[in-house]
């Protein structure tokens, strides 16, 4: 088991290093563009669009925004990472090696994690500048983090196991995560949405994240927390699931 | 289970999901401490063979046992006891060389203090210590070569597999790649390698297997297979050119130019009379070689022979 542990160990930090080393690419682009949007969307705008959910809109916008960044830097770290190992064939230094398909997982999933939270965490500074938090649950906050972070990374992963281009890596995130993101009540609540629109959100993952972050540190939810969690929870189990069986099957990776 | 081997496989098959049949029931074993050559031409199902008993390929039906350890009930057995060098270069080329290494003895479960050490041992050992913080893609293609060794080592394998580990190198790295094989072999590290150098085989193995077309047609040891010649071309290079050909019975001579002769032997017969003939007649040779390397021959009889 410490073999297992060691070889754990050294996915992670290679994969943590891997986007330390370029942190111009990977950290500093979701500070600037969350900066901007709290700047147009939450003081310029924000102003004249008044309360949502008994809060100021910035306020509002706060906890969703930090998530988006932990979602699509969760994803990417993985997609892109596991990609080039795929194209590099590097990945061949894994495969060969005694390490098991969930070790090779959880290394992954633990660099996209590593990623989402250092990226989260980079904002949540930056928020601090305009948003005056008063965190309701640290500890509820942290776990909507991780757990979303470790969502998005497998999705990632999954990704990147039947990716065969570049483009390949780019759809998900352009065409189903970012609707999905801008749809998940990050820049509004859903109780403005009609009757019909509000079931559909309902089958939106993201939005149950979003609300729980919001619950964390605000302690408001459009929705049940609980139920938030539970849906997280499955959903990591599903993608974990997917992502072993591929890895089982060798699809992507072994001829 | 049957520990004597350092490889075993039987009834092994591969069919591609295109159809392709790339290995049809190949039966192989291969000794402890063996130097061991498997030869086949483009296509005949070395890389697939390989690539199955590193892990990298999923078979279709068949057994293969490292040292014991069946890939389907002790996967991670068998490739604990496996150190590969691919023929594609494929590590990381944007990290740096030790990077790779060290990287390469934390997947095997080795502690990073120790790796630091086999590192060090192993990339000192292949000249590429004073490169180690060079980031890959700025190493030559000799250098990317021996890293591939050095990581396939770190763990200490019982089984090394290279696959033609000397495509594209000059001589010279060829001739210390062959060196530092066979310390490593006499130390007690089992070799297969897959080489289109023929003469490299000659050189390095003593057991030998030819694939082709997905089958096994050849499996002997090198002297054996060797002995299996019955004749062979020699080229002489003499000191005066010939004006004639000088007739020497018994041998079939022939004029390449004025200052080489063709001359088949077969193997019965002897160079000494050869020699002592051509001296009667006045003709000085200066030095000998063979016309073809004598495994490419046989080589291309085999395959010969197998295709009809």
């Amino acid at each position: 088991m410490m073999r297992y542990w060691t070889a754990f160990q050294t996915i992670l930090i290679k994969e943590t290093m891997r986007f330390v080393r370029i942190w111009p690419q990977t950290v500093l682009p979701a500070v600037v563009t969350t900066t901007l949007y709290f700047i147009i969307f939450g003081k310029l705008m924000g102003e004249r669009i008044g309360d949502m959910a008994d809060m100021s809109y910035i306020e509002f916008i706060a906890p969703g925004m930090i998530l988006m960044t932990v979602i699509t830097n969760s994803y990417a770290n993985v997609v892109s990472s596991f990609y080039s190992s795929k194209f590099q064939r590097h990945v061949e230094e894994l495969l060969v090696s005694p390490v098991p398909n969930w070790v090779i997982l959880a290394g992954y999933v633990g660099g996209g994690i590593a990623r989402g939270l250092s990226v989260g965490i980079a904002v949540s500074i930056v928020s601090a500048f305009f948003v005056d938090f008063q965190v309701y649950s640290f500890s509820l906050g942290l776990l909507v983090f991780v757990m979303t972070s470790a969502v998005f990374a497998t999705a990632g992963f999954i990704n990147a196991v039947f990716a065969n281009s570049f483009d390949d890596i780019s759809i998900v995130p352009i065409f189903v995560l970012t609707p999905l993101t801008y749809l998940g009540g990050v820049f509004y609540s859903i109780d403005l949405l009609p009757a019909f629109w509000q079931q559909v959100s309902l089958f939106n993952p993201i939005l149950y994240m979003v609300n729980a972050f919001r619950y964390g540190i605000y302690g408001v939810s459009d929705i049940n927390v609980l139920w938030a969690f539970f849906i997280m929870a499955g959903f990591l189990a599903l993608l974990l699931g997917v992502a072993l069986y591929l890895l089982r099957q060798g699809i992507g990776i072994k001829s | 289970m049957n520990p004597l081997f350092a490889l075993s496989i039987s009834d092994l098959k591969k069919t591609y999901r295109g159809g392709h049949e790339a290995l049809k029931d190949i039966n192989l074993t291969v000794s402890e401490g063996e130097f061991f050559a498997l030869l086949g031409p483009n296509g005949a199902g070395k890389s697939t063979a390989i690539g199955i008993i590193s892990s990298l390929v999923t078979k279709s039906s068949g057994c293969v046992e490292v040292f014991g350890h069946d890939l389907d009930r002790d996967p991670m057995g068998a490739r604990r006891s496996i150190g590969l060098v691919p023929q594609e270069f494929n590590f990381n080329q944007f990290e740096p060389v030790e990077e790779i290494v060290l990287n390469q003895a934390g997947f095997y479960g080795i502690s990073r203090r120790e790796a630091k050490v086999r590192a060090e041992a192993e990339l000192r050992q292949l000249d590429l210590w004073d490169k180690r913080r060079v980031s890959a893609r700025d190493l030559s293609g000799g250098m990317k070569r021996r890293l591939m060794i050095a990581r396939a080592l770190v763990h200490r394998p019982r089984l090394l597999i290279l696959d033609e580990p000397t495509a594209g190198v000059d001589v010279e790295i060829r001739n210390s790649m062959w060196t530092f094989l066979q310390e490593l072999n006499r130390q007690g590290t089992t070799v297969i390698l897959t080489t289109h150098y023929l003469e490299e085989a000659e050189a390095l193995c003593r057991q030998i297997a030819i694939i082709s077309h997905g089958h096994i047609v050849e499996n002997a040891t090198m002297a054996g297979l060797l002995s299996r010649l019955h004749e062979e071309a020699l080229l002489l290079n003499l000191r005066a050119p010939q004006e004639t050909l000088p007739e020497v019975e018994g041998f079939a001579l022939r004029c390449v130019d004025r200052c080489t002769l063709e001359v088949t032997i077969k193997r019965e017969q002897s160079l000494n009379r050869l020699f002592q003939v051509l001296d009667q007649a006045g003709v000085e040779v200066m030095s000998m070689r063979n016309k073809k390397n004598r495994l490419e021959q046989l080589f291309m009889n085999l395959l010969d022979a197998s295709e009809s």
